[in-house]
């Protein structure tokens, strides 16, 4: 029987952890991540975990204890935010590299400078190419769901890739939502025992992790990895169906809202896909075919089934908590690629929205739309990439 | 033997076998070469003892030659060497002189 419970997306994601009962977790704090680790260490002092904590000098000092841990043979966990996540830059390419499932939930923040704790997506955009599988969440409910599914994607024998949980600083980790939790031995049973595959602590049979490799395989190990990456889809629908089945609330590579006849639409991850739905319905209710999809996965990136999703509207605005400078959006040029090998395809702008924190007002999206509303009905787009909420 | 392709590989480029530096051999990478000269030598083993690689070669207990094929010429055999009244039993002397 689930449990109704209103709780942040930190205290959901730490139960969720609680729940899998990991071997090792690297723990260092960081806004607006600090809470979960912290509930999650209550865990331990309080013996509800047998997780033995590695408390850290540094976030690069915890991406490398995990590395460690997990190469050792052990279900590995921790958690971070922008400035941390940023200097386990090289760290996040060791543990995917050496094909080490570690499961961190991002608590997604702005980088420096100027300094900012607030909701952004530049942080995990930064770690796009990291090799990690990226899955994001709208609201506590699916950064807990997502957290618990990780681990099974994650550890699937024909994945073996670390995995991000991403969730939005503070509205999600910081705001009290209703939502459900699992019972605890459904998710212990869901995530399985922890299969071990290539652990160091195998005396029987020395292996060695991170050799040189120079000029001579360095490239066939980079398109091995690839391969990987290109089996994550299905897993990721399998694990989902699963899921489904225990708890009735249904996943997918992204989510779809009022999409299949609509004419104008948004691309949009996370929190504020949430907010977008509702004016996506006061448009309808005037007539007009708005819809959105919101991605989950976005590394691997699903572009065929996007395509497909969004080859009938005639008018998308991706939207971007994150920027590139002197670039597009990082959604943007995703979708943009996703696109671009069909033939009839939806004009596309892009709007950089959120950044620091900055509110994601229904109006914001009220005027989205309109700009698209005229557009689909044969308007020309006057600038590509725009700013909204921006103050002149 | 033929090159491997990207199919034949390791998943996480992890090293199946214990021991295999032995297959690797780093001793061109040396721009100084050390020298034993056995009439300073007291038979101590600080060389043996604080070689990084397994460069130094113990035969009945003895100090025997270096294995050049692993050598890398870090130097640190002729730093630790305490010598015979004052004189070194290694030197490092430059390759190629």
């Amino acid at each position: 029987m689930a449990k109704v419970v209103a709780v942040t997306g930190n205290e959901a994601c730490a139960n969720a952890l609680r729940q899998v009962n990991p071997d090792v977790c690297g723990i260092y704090p960081i806004t607006p991540q600090t809470d979960m680790m912290q509930r999650f260490a209550s865990f331990i002092a309080d013996g509800k975990v047998d997780t033995e904590s590695i408390l850290v000098e540094s976030e690069h000092s915890s991406m490398s204890a995990c590395i460690g841990a997990a190469a050792a043979g052990g279900r590995v966990v921790t958690a971070t935010s922008s400035q941390g996540l940023a200097l386990m830059w090289e760290m996040l390419h060791i543990a995917s590299g050496d094909r080490l499932p570690i499961i961190m939930p991002v608590v997604n923040r702005a980088l420096s400078a100027p300094l900012n704790i607030h909701g952004d997506h530049s942080d995990a955009m930064g770690a796009r190419d990291t090799g990690w599988i990226q899955i994001w969440s709208e609201n506590a409910q699916e950064s807990y769901d997502n957290t618990i599914q990780a681990f099974r994607i994650g550890e699937h024998m024909d994945i073996r890739l670390p995995v991000m949980v991403c969730l939005d600083g503070f509205i999600i980790s910081h705001s009290i939502e209703r939502m459900e939790y699992l019972e605890d031995d459904e998710v212990k049973k869901f995530v399985g025992e922890f299969k071990n595959f290539l652990p160091l602590l195998n005396l029987e049979k020395p292996i060695s992790y991170g050799p040189l490799i120079l000029t001579d395989l360095y490239h066939e190990y980079k398109r091995a990895q690839h391969e990987v990456m290109t089996k994550v889809k299905d897993v990721v629908l399998d694990v989902a169906k699963d899921f489904e089945k225990m708890s009735g609330r249904k996943y997918g590579l992204f989510e779809t809202y009022r999409l299949d006849d609509a004419d104008i639409a948004l691309v949009i991850l996370n929190s504020a896909a949430g907010t977008s739905k509702d004016v996506i319905d006061t448009f309808r209710d005037k007539g007009i075919k708005a819809g959105l999809l919101k991605p989950r996965l976005f590394r691997p990136f699903p572009y065929e089934e996007v395509a497909e999703a969004l080859k009938s509207v005639k008018a998308v605005c991706v939207m971007d908590r994150a920027d590139s400078f002197g670039g597009y959006g990082p959604l943007f040029m995703e979708i943009t690629s996703a696109l671009y090998h069909i033939k009839e395809r939806p004009v596309l702008i892009n709007k950089i929205y959120g950044l620091g924190g900055r509110d994601y007002l229904p109006s914001h999206a009220e005027l989205v739309f309109n700009e698209l509303n005229e557009i689909a009905k044969g308007a020309k787009v006057k600038n590509i990439k725009e700013y909204i909420g921006v103050r002149e | 033997m033929k090159p491997k392709g990207w199919k034949d590989l390791a998943p996480g480029a992890v090293v199946l076998e214990g021991g295999s530096a032995v297959n690797f051999k780093t001793g061109s990478w040396r721009a100084f070469r050390p020298v034993w000269k056995e009439e300073n030598c007291i038979q101590c083993l600080f060389c043996w003892l604080y070689c990084p690689d397994m460069a130094i070669k113990v035969k009945d207990g003895k100090r025997a030659e270096f294995d050049y094929d692993f050598c890398k010429g870090c130097g640190i055999c002729a730093l630790e060497c305490p010598g015979k009244k004052g004189k070194k039993a290694i030197e490092m002397v430059e390759e190629g002189k």
